[in-house]
């Protein structure tokens, strides 16, 4: 058994001239092709014991003195393979910035107010289906020295195991209608229209909460077993 | 099949709180860090390895963030795929930013792993996650005290030979024991080998 290789036609590249950054940090040397060996088919597990009991609740576990500010929101969706295998019992890290677009990261300085009890981190454990739930704030957009008068969309940084070394993935999450995808390098770096689509969740009335939280579902496929034997 | 793979995206610069806090002391737990050697591990040598991440105008990166997977020290992964799967206390996974070090290294504290057994020597497996890497680079680091066993291993074999250095890192013995050093160069002529799996 081994993972079916990374769909380059699905992902962005590793030189993208719209996303300076890139321009000294993309290596500039092709990537090795290798085979996998036990080395990326093993993997770290972690499971519902490095979570605490706030952990999924960005709107309550960084509460001081009050509620955060900002529209309340319910993420949720599941974690599948290529062959719509749920994948069960994956950690799924996320963090995001406030409803007024700053981070509480201290490098962050985009003049926007902190807000006292919002975090902005939090974690869970997929279920048996691969379901996941968060409960958070809409963070806001924010500033960036890309380009001039650049904007983040709104987003929410996800990072996922998935079974083994090889499934890794650091995606993020973006919000429908949004009219800044339009100008984001980041968003715009891969390709492929269709694969982008994926990196905006939908909105769901159904999932929307009651006189509480507006809902948005968001899958993320990971890649899936190869069922050819193993090279080397 | 059915489903199309997400893309990545980049990590960004913001991520320390959210996923190494401890690290840079932010009021949150952290799933793992840069200390890999559990309580009460009897086997296995300490070791240290660390390095700084160079861009293309070899300025060290102070925004990646660094994953370390590993076998223990007989070789074993703690995990189901791995046949002889560990049953010592070590994990196997440590992760580090490089934005708390002055000089702006990555700083493991680990057991040297065993070899695999499946044509690999010793190595540590790394990915690599930072602002202007739109996916996350995979590479390996190897021992250079190691070196029969390199010259068998498989994935070493199939790196053209002048690039090879770059994922073998020397050993230095300390006060506090051995230091193995390396360095990530993302682009130009010593570039590190990154892999496609």
């Amino acid at each position: 058994m081994s993972y079916r290789p990374r769909d380059w036609s699905t992902q962005p590249p590793l030189q993208d001239a719209g996303y300076k950054s890139t321009g000294l940090r993309g290596p500039s040397k092709p990537l090795v092709k290798a085979p996998q060996s036990l080395s990326e088919l093993t993997g770290p597990v972690f499971g519902r014991e490095v979570l605490g009991t706030l952990d999924s609740d960005l709107t309550r576990n960084g509460r001081v003195k009050g509620e955060p500010l900002g529209e309340r929101i319910v993420v949720t969706g599941r974690v599948l393979d290529e062959d719509a295998r749920p994948l069960a019992n994956t950690l799924i890290e996320i963090w995001q910035a406030n409803a007024a677009g700053r981070y509480i990261h201290e490098v962050d300085q985009h003049d926007a107010p902190l807000d006292p009890n919002f975090f902005g981190g939090g974690r869970c454990v997929t279920d048996s289906e691969g379901r996941y739930r968060f409960h958070t704030i809409r963070p806001g957009a924010y500033p960036w020295g890309n380009h001039p008068n650049a904007w983040r969309p709104n987003h929410i940084h996800f990072s996922l195991f998935g079974p083994a070394f090889a499934t890794r993935l650091i995606t993020q999450m973006y919000f429908p209608g949004d009219p800044l995808l339009a100008y984001d390098p980041i968003f715009l770096s891969t390709a492929d229209e269709a694969a982008r689509r994926r990196l905006v969740a939908d909105f769901s009335l159904e999932v929307t909460e009651p006189d509480f939280a507006l809902g948005y579902v968001f899958d993320m496929v990971l890649r899936g077993r190869d069922q050819t034997p193993m090279e080397g | 099949m059915g489903r199309k793979q997400t893309p990545s995206q980049t990590i960004g610069p913001y991520f320390a709180y959210g996923l190494t806090p401890r690290q840079y002391g932010y009021p949150f737990s952290a799933i793992a860090g840069a200390d890999m050697v559990p309580e009460g591990l009897e086997d296995g040598e300490r070791i240290r390895v660390q390095g700084r991440v160079l861009d293309g105008q070899d300025t060290p990166v102070n925004d990646a963030m660094v994953e370390f997977w590993q076998a223990d020290a007989f070789g074993r992964y703690a995990h189901p795929a791995d046949p002889q799967a560990s049953n010592t206390p070590f994990g196997g996974f440590g992760r580090c930013g490089t934005g708390t070090d002055p000089e702006s290294r990555f700083i493991l504290d680990t057991i040297k792993p065993g070899a695999a057994g499946d044509g690999s020597a010793p190595h540590i497996n790394v990915t690599l996650f930072a602002r202007g890497l739109l996916v996350h680079l995979f590479t390996r680091i190897y021992f250079a005290d190691e070196q029969d066993a390199n010259a068998r291993d498989t994935l070493l074999l199939a790196v053209p030979e002048e690039r090879r250095r770059t994922l073998v890192a020397p050993r230095r013995e300390t006060d506090k024991g051995a230091v193995y050093d390396f360095d990530i160069r993302l682009q130009g002529p010593a570039e590190t080998v990154f892999f496609d799996f």
